[in-house]
């Protein structure tokens, strides 16, 4: 027994001293416990700890970075066409770039929001804006792929949103420009009274997560600027910053920053939730796109409706309130309790902050100030939780950290600052590089952040990085918020600009995300399963090649028959099964892109020949040791010629 | 009834855990899979380990010109009738017979499964050496020979990028273990009978 014993004890105690060995560099790392570079390094392999999704602003497009890295791991299409992955050039994707304007292949893409359950982030859906022709596109995140854009009528600037309350069951659109409503010939300098502004509540269906516009309020002629869900205590409640409460149709940088005082909309949605429910609304024909993509189809279809419910505010007594806010403010935060709401008063030296339990109170004691137009307006003083003085220049964007702690940017000073809850003292701040719009915490619009970690989203690098021309890239600055102090670990360039981010931790994506689309659930009526089903179809001049590509040919490879003047559609079918396996193709002369075809999955492109000869097409996309090879040929003959229609793959065509 | 017989009743039955559970598996680890491609082999079929294997294992091995793994070989339809039959066989062993049968049982099984293992070699042979002459990448052996891609009968094996393990499952213990309770039931019967 000894014998056996001896050399177990001898192995554990090796095992012991390589394990305190690692203890021992960890705690030996005094000095380099401060090292940022240790902080954010994630050793090859390894994974990240969260996924943060940055919006691509002008790009109209949403990232997907790793923090603590900083590494950028997909860019996902969204408002704007990607060639890189066909979006929006594929006969499947085009449809989802529909609008009542017909095709548009951009937007300005500005603030992504995770769907929540109980408050908590889930991690199902990210929800983006766009803010140019007013849009609120849904990201599934186990394909990390744009499933549903829907268009939002009545609205311009569609920036005040998209955010979801606290079970999904509304994602908000708010429009920054009051227009006249409907949409009407009229003289501008009759603004005044005659614009209107329109804050639509999209609801979200909680097993799919299929968006329908409930119901758009239409509100005074202000401009709606940001907007925030309440939780917790608030939850049933919605606020929306405003800013031009002066409703001036010029010069506005002048013009709407004359009163002292702008407002926070807060409106009761489940009042009018309640009143939509029993009949209440008025039906407004106005047209809209509502585009869907379906993953069995591979394909996305859009639908132009025809009206939507609008709600008078003044018909619903006690759904919407005005909180007199100074001074043209811009962010507006909740914090996790729900109790706060902060108004980032741009122009203002101090910030704002509201109490909802002071709201309610003086709604019910009827301490109002007035009216805008029929809606009560609160007593400033009956209203106010308390004041941040002095803080900065300028601020933006409040996040907090679910330990008492907010953090707002300031635009003007660069600064990201830290202060308490309920004490509004400033306990930190740091620098930026430069210019802070948003800033994020993970789970920040929740009842529940992982105060971790802050990112803060510059407009202008200058110096910061490698020069690239007049244009230089726009960054995201992360910082350790773990201790008392913040803590500048990395700063990392972004796509377009980085305008708001979400953030969640990876371990709630990670388990869900697709490896493959099954080949056997592939319902795109132009899919092809197998080699032996490859064929050719020809319909006056429109030709339909059903084609697939496995490792490491197409099938077909050879095609004869085509003509000057046809309209040659190419459906191509990925066969492959296993993960990681895309195949691409692309043909000489498509007026269009490659493809990027996933296992499982089946895309099409167009491609009209103009010349006689023979064409090659090949795998744009390194699929095995020989891509070079997956490649083949179509013979394009005149537009009078009687040269039959021929494909074959492994044979001369006979 | 002996004691003896009621461990040949158990022998007899033990290996038609064979109809619930894989006999071998085969896997293949290379650094492009993080998650081994694999097969089960059951008594009656090839099975994905996790779905597709089979189909990428096809689609790898197609570059050295290797044919695909079959939906089904004779011996599938052979080998569930033979572990039938020699159940039914112990089972009536067990009922009647005394300890020298189960000795019989014993070598009946130990032959059954050497051929049964020898014909899995052949197969195995065949299909890692029996290669496409128009096979995309051509490797021969350090002698000049060309290179086979047999996997392993049992045991691991380089080959090429990829290491590849045969080695048997939970089926292949149930057939073990009956082949070993019908030896046991030979000795405890001889016991008793000397005894008697």
């Amino acid at each position: 027994m000894k014998k056996v014993l001896k050399p177990i004890v001898t192995l554990l105690g090796i095992l012991v001293a390589f394990t305190s060995c690692n203890n021992d560099s960890k705690s030996n790392a005094g000095a380099l416990s401060s090292s940022a570079a240790e902080k954010v390094y994630v050793k090859p392999g390894d994974h990240d700890e969260f996924y943060a999704f940055i919006s691509g602003g002008f790009s109209g497009q949403l990232s997907v970075y790793g923090l603590p890295s900083g590494r950028l791991f997909k860019v996902i299409p969204v408002f704007s066409q990607d060639a890189e992955k066909a979006w929006g050039y594929n006969e499947e994707t085009k449809p989802m770039l529909n609008t009542s304007h017909g095709f548009i292949p951009w937007d300005d893409a500005h603030h992504p929001d995770i769907s929540q359950t109980n408050g908590e982030i889930d991690g199902r859906w990210v929800f983006i804006n766009g803010n140019n022709t007013p849009r609120i596109a849904k990201i599934d995140l186990s394909t990390f792929e744009t499933t549903e854009i829907i268009e939002v009528p009545n609205s311009a600037g569609n920036h005040s949103s998209s955010f979801v309350t606290e079970n999904t069951e509304y994602v908000v659109a708010g429009t920054r420009f009051s227009i006249p409503i409907p949409q009407k010939d009229m003289p501008i300098k009759d603004y005044k009274g005659n614009f209107k502004g329109a804050l639509t509540f999209i609801s979200v269906e909680p097993e799919h997560g299929h968006m329908d516009i409930k119901f758009q309020l239409i509100m005074p002629g202000f401009d709606y600027d940001l907007s925030h869900p309440g939780r917790g205590k608030s939850h049933g409640w919605f606020f929306f910053t405003t800013y031009n409460s002066e409703e001036a149709n010029t010069l506005l940088e002048v013009n709407a920053s004359q009163n002292d005082k702008d407002f926070i909309a807060a409106v009761n949605w489940k009042k009018i939730e309640e009143y939509v429910n029993n009949g209440g609304g008025t039906m407004m024909p106005s047209k809209y796109a509502h585009n869907v993509y379906d993953e069995s189809t591979h394909s996305a279809t859009s639908t132009i409706k025809e009206e939507v419910l609008t709600v008078n505010p003044l018909d619903v007594p006690g759904a919407v309130y005005l909180l007199p806010t100074p001074k043209s403010p811009h962010g507006c935060d909740v914090d996790p309790s729900g109790e706060y709401i902060v108004g980032n008063g741009k122009l203002s030296a101090n910030l704002t902050v509201h109490s909802f339990t002071k709201m309610l109170d003086a709604i019910e004691n009827k301490k109002f100030a007035g009216d805008a137009y029929g809606i009560p307006i609160i007593n400033f003083e009956d209203v106010l939780a308390g004041v941040v003085e002095q803080p900065g220049l300028g601020p933006l964007h409040t996040e907090f950290d679910g330990k008492g702690n907010a953090y707002t940017t300031f635009f003007i000073s660069s600064e990201v600052v830290k202060w308490k809850l309920e004490t509004w003292e400033v306990v930190d701040r740091q620098p930026c590089y430069y210019s802070v719009g948003h800033l994020m915490i993970p789970g920040g619009n929740s009842q529940k952040p992982w105060g971790k970690y802050v990112l803060a989203m510059n407009k202008i690098t200058k110096d910061r990085y490698l020069p690239t021309g007049p244009e230089v890239t726009q960054s995201a600055q992360l910082y350790d918020i773990s201790g008392d102090k913040m803590e500048l670990l990395l700063d990392f360039p972004t796509i377009g600009e980085p305008h708001y981010a979400a953030g969640c931790p990876a371990d709630l994506i990670k388990p869900r995300s697709k490896k493959i689309f099954k080949l056997e659930e592939n319902n795109h009526p132009y899919a092809t399963k197998s080699e032996a089903d490859t064929k050719v179809v020809r319909d006056g001049n429109t030709v339909h090649v059903y084609m697939t590509m496995i490792r490491s040919h197409f099938s077909p490879d050879n095609i004869e028959g085509i003509k000057v003047g046809d309209e040659v559609y190419f459906h191509v079918t990925n066969l492959e099964q296993d993960y990681d396996v895309p195949h691409g193709v692309s043909m000489i002369g498509a007026n269009t892109s490659e493809l990027l075809i996933m296992p499982g999955q089946t895309e099409t492109f167009k491609w009209e020949p103009k010349q006689v000869g023979v064409w090659p097409f090949y795998c744009t996309d390194f699929c095995s040791a020989l891509h070079q090879e997956m490649q083949g040929y179509v013979r394009v003959s005149a537009a009078n010629a009687n040269t039959p229609l021929r494909w074959s793959l492994g044979e001369d065509i006979e | 009834m002996k004691k003896s017989n009621i461990i040949m009743l158990l022998a007899a039955i033990l290996p038609l855990g064979l109809f619930l559970f894989p006999l071998w598996r085969i896997t293949l680890e290379a650094p492009q899979y993080p998650t081994p491609l694999a097969m089960n082999i059951h008594i009656n079929d090839f099975s994905d380990v996790h779905p597709h294997d089979i189909k990428n294992i096809n689609l790898m091995n197609h570059y050295v010109g290797m044919k695909y793994i079959p939906d089904a070989i004779p011996e599938f339809k052979i080998f569930p009738l033979g572990i039938i039959i020699t159940t039914v066989i112990g089972l009536i062993i067990a009922f009647k017979g005394n300890y020298k049968w189960f000795l019989f049982w014993f070598i009946l099984m130990i032959v059954l499964s050497s051929a049964g293992l020898y014909d899995f070699y052949i197969w195995e042979h065949d299909y890692g050496h029996n290669l496409d002459p128009k096979a995309i990448m051509k490797f021969t052996n350090p002698d000049g020979s060309i290179m086979g891609f047999q996997p392993p009968l049992f045991g691991t094996k380089d080959i090429l990028n990829f290491t590849a393990h045969s080695y048997p499952r939970l089926g292949a213990l149930f057939l073990g273990l009956g082949i070993a309770a019908s030896f046991i039931a030979y000795l405890t019967g001889k016991k008793n009978h000397k005894t008697v």
